[in-house]
């Protein structure tokens, strides 16, 4: 059984300009011990999706079922809720600053975190369990710097601060919102090879959120690409790089650095993505979309297995056989890829 | 923390030099300082009295030679006597002062609860009918003049009841607390009342906008991560980054009320700063309010002292040099 199990989730949030429909029937599952990648641009949805199954999302209608540990987290009480939140489930975010109670010290926080789940750890065994836990993420001299309020740590320590706190008590999911995209390259490269060495050493499994798919690529076993709230496609991580079926990450490959269809040549994708009000029937990428075809703003494809390629599926009409898709996109995608390079 | 509190204790006393200066210029130039001897000698004294009493105050002596008295005089806890009885203007001062004081000491605690709690309940259910009933009221008390306020309070809690035989409060007067503690309180209820609705207004709209503000952070929802139950995110984590504005509000309240509580005074007729000030203004005492003016900018300028060295204690950020 999976460790979390999201199925048919939709998120709602009513707004002065009309119902905003923020996550339209999405499934996904953690297995534990395994990191899975879910990755989308802004108003994708990927944030608000565990947010919602966590109950954080405020003021929103949510629907679906979130089985965490075999238990429905949209049927809990508030009082269930938070007993899983902490010490079930870790999170950290985008902004370690903002993240971070400006006007406590860190130690407190951490100790909080600790004692807000079991009132029997005193306050001296928690002091000292946060400052091994600073320890363990890194942070120099924590016998010192538990007393040092946030402001007095660099962007990456406070990061490390956050994860110290999340993993507090070893919980048996980490959800990770964005958490290198506020920090420098070389920080970001230190920051997920501690999160790699916390999940070997805790077989913590990770919800990596991230709009970046070198992120991705550095610590998912399994990713989820999100667009307009709904799945695009879902794969094994080498799957998804080597043998993307969906035009959308197509898209997002040829939009990276380096990896992109000419090397060298970043390929954005052209136009926005939809209004998450009122959503047009079909397809939610199709105004967008190189292969798009009539029938593909008429009705939504659905996500379907490839087959040969177990755990990958792809919402998309485009052939499911790759020499197909790959004649398909020499006939149409490279000379469009020219006609863009000439433009400029 | 010392550097700090030196610097701002030296601004301090530039602004109550400037206060000196624009206190002794409405002295020298206001409304009937030209013939304050005259004045005090009376309709039908002689010029040699008038002259006298000229001399004695230093009157016809040139202006930087009155000023520098009247600093000097000022530096020994000198604020010169009243016209009309000749009592120290300190004395005066120092009797209202006890009274102007028990007003503040009891109201500020008052609007400051109904303010506070009345806003976080406001923020934590926004658009609810209670924190439209709340927005309500704010306004309604803060758009209620404090005279109308007072005796309505008077007419409703004093009149009301005493003619039904529940003296519940006197209608005006001040006990001392040394007195009798417990008539003090019975006699400041309703000037409590009145001040601290009027004031609290303020206060249910500053929390509110605060927490709001607050409740929408990310350290907010981080709180809420760790699985801490709803009361301790709003107690320990909201309300604790929502204090600030609310603490530099009621530190400039504070220290503006010991000049400001005029009309409360005038209406509960309690004989404090304010009520002093509006008899010596109407009579042209000119040297008990100067003194009045110069307590209260005092009273103005070390309540901001104490705000800023409050904030450093508040939020660690703030660093004080």
């Amino acid at each position: 059984m999976a460790l979390l199990e999201v199925l048919d989730l939709q998120v709602r949030f009513d707004t002065a300009d009309g119902l905003v429909q923020a996550v339209r029937g999405v499934s996904f599952a953690v297995e534990s011990g395994h990191t899975l990648g879910i990755v989308g641009e802004s108003g994708s949805g990927k944030s608000v999706s565990t947010q919602a199954a966590f109950g954080f999302a405020r003021g929103a209608h949510v629907s679906g079922r979130a089985l965490f540990e075999g238990r429905d987290l949209l049927a809990m009480s508030d009082r269930e809720l938070r007993a899983v939140r902490g010490a079930r489930v870790g999170m950290i975010f985008q902004d370690p600053l903002t993240s971070l109670h400006p006007m406590y010290r860190v130690g407190w926080q951490i100790v909080e975190a600790i004692r807000a789940h079991d009132r029997s750890v005193t306050k001296r065994a928690a002091r000292s369990r946060a400052i091994e836990l600073m320890a363990r993420v890194g942070i120099p001299q924590p016998e010192r710097r538990v007393d040092d309020y946030p402001h007095q740590f660099s962007g990456g320590m406070r990061q490390r601060v956050m994860i110290a706190m999340a993993m507090a008590l070893t919980p048996s999911l980490l959800i990770a919102d964005e958490p290198t995209t506020a920090l420098d390259p070389t920080v970001q490269a230190q920051i997920l090879e501690l999160l790699r060495e916390l999940k070997e050493d805790f077989g913590t499994a990770i919800i990596m959120i991230t709009h970046d798919l070198g992120v991705i690529a550095e610590i998912a076993d399994d990713v989820v690409v999100l667009y307009a709230g709904k799945i695009m496609e879902e794969a094994a991580v080498r799957d998804l790089f080597y043998h993307y079926h969906h035009p959308y990450t197509e898209g997002l490959m040829a939009s990276l650095p380096s990896t992109g269809v000419r090397r060298g040549e970043l390929v954005p994708i052209d136009g926005q993505p939809p209004s998450p009000i009122d959503p047009l029937p079909g397809c939610p990428f199709a105004p967008r979309c190189r292969y798009a075809t009539a029938e593909c703003t008429i009705e939504a494809p659905q996500l379907l297995e490839i087959p040969g390629e177990p755990r990958h599926r792809s919402a998309c009409v485009l052939p499911r056989e790759r020499a197909a898709r790959q004649a398909l996109r020499e006939t149409r995608f490279a000379p469009a890829t020219r006609d863009m390079v000439l433009d400029r | 923390m010392l550097t700090f509190l030196a610097r701002r204790l030296a601004l301090g006393i530039l602004v109550m030099w400037l206060v000196t200066v624009i206190v002794f210029i409405i002295f020298y130039i206001g409304p009937g300082s030209a013939d304050v001897a005259r004045a005090l000698a009376g309709r039908d004294a002689p010029p040699s009295t008038v002259a006298l009493i000229a001399r004695r105050l230093l009157l016809d002596r040139p202006w930087y030679v009155q000023y520098g008295h009247f600093i000097w005089e000022l530096l020994h806890g000198n604020l010169g006597f009243d016209y009309y009885h000749d009592e120290p203007v300190t004395t005066i001062v120092a009797q209202g002062i006890p009274i102007t004081l028990s007003l503040i000491v009891g109201a500020a605690p008052i609007w400051l609860l109904i303010g506070v709690l009345t806003g976080m309940y406001s923020a934590r259910h926004p658009r609810s009918f209670l924190d439209r009933s709340f927005t309500t009221f704010a306004l309604a008390f803060y758009s209620t003049p404090t005279f109308v306020l007072g005796v309505l309070l008077i007419l409703l809690l004093y009149y009301q009841l005493t003619i039904h035989g529940i003296a519940l409060f006197p209608g005006s007067g001040f006990t001392p607390l040394t007195q009798n503690p417990f008539e003090w309180f019975r006699g400041l209820v309703l000037p409590w009342l009145t001040l601290a609705l009027v004031a609290a207004a303020t206060y249910t709209r500053l929390t509110r906008s605060s927490m709001l503000d607050v409740l929408g952070e990310d350290y907010v929802r981080t709180a809420r991560a760790k699985g801490l139950s709803e009361r301790r995110v709003v107690w320990r984590h909201a309300l604790r980054a929502a204090l600030t504005p609310i603490l530099t509000q009621f530190g400039i309240d504070v220290g503006t009320l010991v000049g400001g509580t005029v009309i409360t005074e005038q209406v509960f007729g309690l004989p404090g700063l304010g009520w002093t000030a509006v008899h010596s203004i109407e009579q042209q005492d000119l040297p008990v309010i100067i003194g009045i003016v110069i307590v209260a900018s005092a009273a103005v300028v070390v309540a901001n002292i104490v705000v800023d060295a409050l904030y450093a204690f508040v939020d660690p950020r703030v660093r004080l040099h």
